[in-house]
């Protein structure tokens, strides 16, 4: 994947014009510095991050993001709830991707109790994460071409991530937030024909998302508002701690699942598009070749998935079966204790980490041995991207801001908690 | 992993209380509060761990072993592969919670140490700009401790003043002396 950075060198608009002589008539203003305001309700703020940003002409001379807005104390919420009451609080965190978020809580869930889920549950949790983590960046790319003046780009991209949420919606039975896993597997197995439709529908979406790459990747205004703005380097990156295709945008190939693969990310064949600049246009780049690997990654795993139970039979974690509730004594006891007292999560710590839609997704858990968490701590990826931001437009303009905004893809769910 | 678990044991014999493995899989350091710097410039410099994960304050209040109440974990992860994570461990005592800064190591642990001392109130010494971060300013007590309320209300904030956001930063509108 490296041809993005030379697709971007090779196009007109990223050669430099000419400079203009400073002559005496060009000496630059007195000019005071001034404070602007952005947010929290500024649309290019994304509704829930406000930005004090002092200006300097039309240079960022300083900026403070403030966050917090849309705190809802999640895990205050997670500490007195079960740890199956906590997963529609785990949808709301990245609410563009929810089951990716969900598989990542229960990956630590499961680390805690020490189960292995069957292998037809993982394969239909590749096939829901993929899906949501095209939903998530289809939406930064119709987002980030929106605020960036074309219109049309995320009518395009939104039609695309409409037609995924559908396929979701007879998957899990809601478009958005899914609260589609359970520990041990998933909540149900595949609907009778979805996966003919899932494939056509990723050939409209692929259709869909070549029309916003035509439209985007090659568009004078897109590549002057993109390409070498907003940059970060590096070891600036690791440093603050970049994960996901914001830090594949500067070089580095850090993907969880090649790095350490879970799930069954390691029977599938796939690649890590990376970038070279760190750059907005890298950064969306980047998610136009995720775009393609996660449909890659869907149509294997449809053709690959066994058969077999998609949940485990253990009956101190999943509920038994109806049959059995209504019909044995047994049953009806488990489901009882099940629900009045949750998952009995044996005592201990446990880090489990996954790849979400943004980077790194991270639960740190904690168990006291009762029913509920003791601590369920989220790392979400949006949070290191936004402390970077004063970096990363400190000396721009004040119109650079709001691409690399985008392609940061702060999500306010996930970042405020 | 094991290895560098005990090679860093035996460099730092006095600071690091103990090195293990979990039973279920995660590399643990558990480092004296005052070395916790030292300890991470090492590792960031020696042992590639150059990409920060992030900070999690635990209150023991209610776990048997509770002295010290709080432990604060540090997660960091190596920045080329094998991409191996660690944990740093530190406990702090509820008289004073304070704990030496990481944000001159990794600049990534600055909003992670300003969210924890948000959440729980450990003050993390020698950073540079330590404020709550989801909370606002005027919040009293810090949620996540165990003895925080679920329910309750806060206290009324009395209205801030403001400059004037027109023409920037200057002197604040006169609009007590004006009666």
């Amino acid at each position: 994947m490296t041809d993005m950075h030379e697709r971007a060198t090779q196009s007109p608009a990223a050669e430099a014009l000419p400079a203009i002589s400073p002559g005496p008539l060009d000496a630059p203003l007195e000019s005071k510095r001034m404070v602007i305001n952005l947010g929290p309700s500024h649309p290019a703020m994304h509704g829930t991050v406000r930005m004090l940003v002092e200006m300097e002409g039309e240079t960022i001379a300083k900026a403070v993001p403030e966050i917090g807005f849309l705190h809802r104390g999640f895990e205050k919420s997670c500490e007195n709830s079960t740890w199956t009451q906590c997963l529609p609080y785990v949808d709301r965190l990245n609410y563009v991707s929810s089951t990716l978020n969900d598989f990542g809580y229960l990956a630590a869930v499961e680390k805690l109790l020490g189960v292995e889920i069957p292998e037809r549950a993982k394969y239909i949790r590749v096939i829901a994460g993929e899906l949501h983590r095209m939903c998530d960046h289809l939406t930064l790319v119709g987002a980030m071409g929106l605020e960036l003046g074309a219109f049309t780009v995320m009518l395009y991209a939104i039609e695309g991530r409409e037609l995924l949420w559908d396929r979701i919606a007879e998957l899990c039975g809601a478009r958005v937030t899914t609260s589609f896993g359970r520990p041990g597997g998933v909540e149900r197995d595949l609907p009778p024909g979805w996966a003919e439709k899932v494939v056509a529908s990723l050939d409209k979406v692929a259709a869909l998302r070549d029309e916003v790459d035509a439209l985007l990747t090659h568009n004078r205004i897109f590549i002057d508002r993109c390409y070498k703005t907003g940059i970060i380097g590096k070891e600036d990156a690791l440093n603050y701690g970049f994960t996901g295709p914001c830090l594949r945008a500067c070089g580095v190939d850090y993907d969880v699942r090649k790095a350490h693969p879970y799930l069954v990310y390691d029977k599938l064949d796939f690649d890590i598009p990376i970038g070279s600049n760190g750059d907005n246009y890298d950064r969306y780049a980047v998610r136009i070749e995720e775009l393609k690997q996660s449909d890659k990654i869907v149509r294997q795993a449809l053709q690959q998935i066994p058969q077999g139970p998609i949940i485990i039979g253990d009956w101190r974690i999943v509920l038994p079966p109806k049959p059995e509730v209504y019909g044995t004594i047994e049953g009806v006891m488990a489901h009882f204790k099940l629900l009045m007292e949750g998952i009995q999560v044996p005592a201990g710590e446990a880090y489990a980490y996954s790849e979400g839609a943004n980077g790194e997704l991270g639960f740190y858990v904690v168990s006291d041995g009762s029913g509920r968490p003791y601590k369920c701590h989220v790392r979400a990826p949006g949070f290191a991207m936004l402390s970077a931001i004063p970096q990363m437009i400190e000396g721009q303009l004040l119109a650079d801001l709001v691409p690399t905004f985008d392609t940061i893809n702060m999500i306010g769910g996930e970042v405020e908690q | 992993m094991k290895e560098l678990l005990e090679g860093l044991k035996s460099r730092f014999p006095e600071a690091i209380t103990s090195a293990y493995t979990s039973p279920r899989g995660d590399d643990y350091l558990v480092v004296k509060p005052e070395s916790l710097p030292e300890v991470a410039r090492c590792l960031r410099d020696e042992h590639h761990f150059t990409l920060y994960i992030d900070t999690c304050g635990i209150d023991r209040l209610l776990l048997p072993e509770n002295d010290p109440r709080f432990e604060v974990i540090c997660t960091v992860r190596q920045g080329q592969a094998p991409w191996k994570k660690l944990h740093l461990k530190a406990f702090v005592a509820e008289a004073s919670p304070e704990l030496p800064s990481l944000a001159g190591v990794w600049k990534g642990a600055d909003w992670w140490e300003r969210y924890t001392f948000d959440m729980y109130g450990i003050r993390f010494t020698g950073h540079p700009d330590l404020r709550r971060i989801l909370l606002y300013e005027e919040f009293q007590g810090h949620p996540l401790r165990k003895d925080f309320p679920l329910r309750g209300r806060q206290p009324l904030v009395a209205e801030r003043n403001f400059q004037d956001l027109t023409r920037g930063p200057g002197a604040q509108l006169p609009v007590a002396e004006s009666k």
